[in-house]
């Protein structure tokens, strides 16, 4: 499991813009993608552990999947298939290129003066 | 007492990783000034990377000029035996980390001169989940998968498949015995990452090293700009 790793370089980014923009951290949202290698509660856990003792103890994590969006070459048309089956099912060309599902970002944050 | 002030959202869109993805750039543009090629392997544990990479080593360090870091938990068992093989080698302890990232390779590499070599390989730690998350900065990852681990691992981890170049069905000596599906295997890993390339080896039996040795020898000419041979 590396969502502790994971946790603690989004905590560092996430001061960092609350420095910037100034105030409370209430929520952080965040966009994991099916390909990014990040489990959604491991990750939960790993933050709100993270965060025990930081100006952030308390903040909410919001975290949004997202799913894959794949171009196939073949077809010349996005498709949304499911981790395990990335192979274009109409041409099995196996030229696809991952459009969406390697996320692992910071969104937005929500803050309080 | 005041009221409470009213929350506002602020856009912010920054990559998690993009202090590792900026290390790994810059080691990238490391790799290229030196003429360097760089080759990371990823496995799960006991899937033969040490193995496979002493036997790569012997092949090539003929040819070219070798170096390793290896990457575990604990021990320096792993360098150990890849030092019989290649003179350069560094262990990189990671503790309680399960995966190597770009610092730590910058790191380990420091006291290098990677212009005095063709070649490095990196032995991540023995994990099928974290490593994936992380650029190296290298030319090409390769994913070993042994014929004792069942033909359907990539599909219970298809990230790390995914962010693969090239796979290696390994221990193909025992395939017969563990009664290993060769073709579920190598539909599997087309399902997760369609068009990689799957080389089939036995450190044991030598089957499939030739290919391998030919498959890194042409990475290096092409870093190095040298004309393939014919």
């Amino acid at each position: 499991m590396h969502e502790l790793s994971i946790a603690l370089s989004m905590i560092e980014e996430i001061e960092e813009q609350a420095e910037k923009h100034g105030g409370v951290v209430e929520a952080v949202y965040v966009r994991i993608g099916v390909l990014s290698g990040i489990d959604a509660q491991a990750l939960r856990f790993a933050y709100e552990l993270a965060c025990e003792g930081t100006p952030l103890a308390g903040s909410r994590l919001e975290i949004e999947s997202v799913g894959l969006l794949v171009f196939c070459s073949g077809c010349a048309r996005t498709h949304t298939p499911d981790p395990q089956h990335i192979l274009c099912p109409r041409c099995l060309t196996p030229e696809q290129e991952i459009l969406e599902g390697r996320e692992l970002e910071v969104r937005a944050l929500e803050l309080t003066a | 007492m005041s009221a409470s002030p009213q929350p506002r959202m602020v856009e912010v869109r920054a990559r998690i990783l993009k202090e590792n993805d900026l290390l790994a750039r810059q080691l990238r543009e490391r790799y290229e000034r030196a003429g360097v090629t760089v080759i990371s392997f990823v496995s799960s544990p006991g899937s033969g990377k040490t193995a496979f990479l002493e036997s790569l080593m012997a092949r090539l360090s003929a040819d070219w000029r070798i170096a390793a870091l290896v990457g575990d938990l604990a021990t320096e068992n792993d360098a150990a035996r890849l030092r019989r093989s290649c003179s350069q080698v560094k262990q990189i302890v990671t503790g309680t980390v399960c995966h190597l990232d770009a610092k730590m390779v910058g790191a380990a590499l420091d006291e290098w001169k990677l212009d005095e070599l063709d070649l490095l390989l990196i032995e991540n730690v023995g994990n099928l989940v974290c490593p994936s998350s992380y650029d190296l900065g290298e030319a090409m990852r390769v994913v070993l998968l042994s014929v004792t681990e069942g033909e359907d691992k990539p599909l219970k981890y298809p990230t790390i498949f995914n962010t693969a170049d090239v796979a290696l069905l390994t221990k193909m000596d025992l395939a017969e015995a563990v009664e290993f599906d060769r073709a579920a295997a190598l539909t599997n890993i087309q399902s997760v990452r369609p068009g990689m390339r799957v080389l089939e080896v036995s450190t044991k039996t030598g089957q499939g090293m030739d290919a391998v040795v030919a498959l890194v020898a042409e990475q290096i000419r092409a870093v190095r700009r040298e004309p393939q041979p014919a």
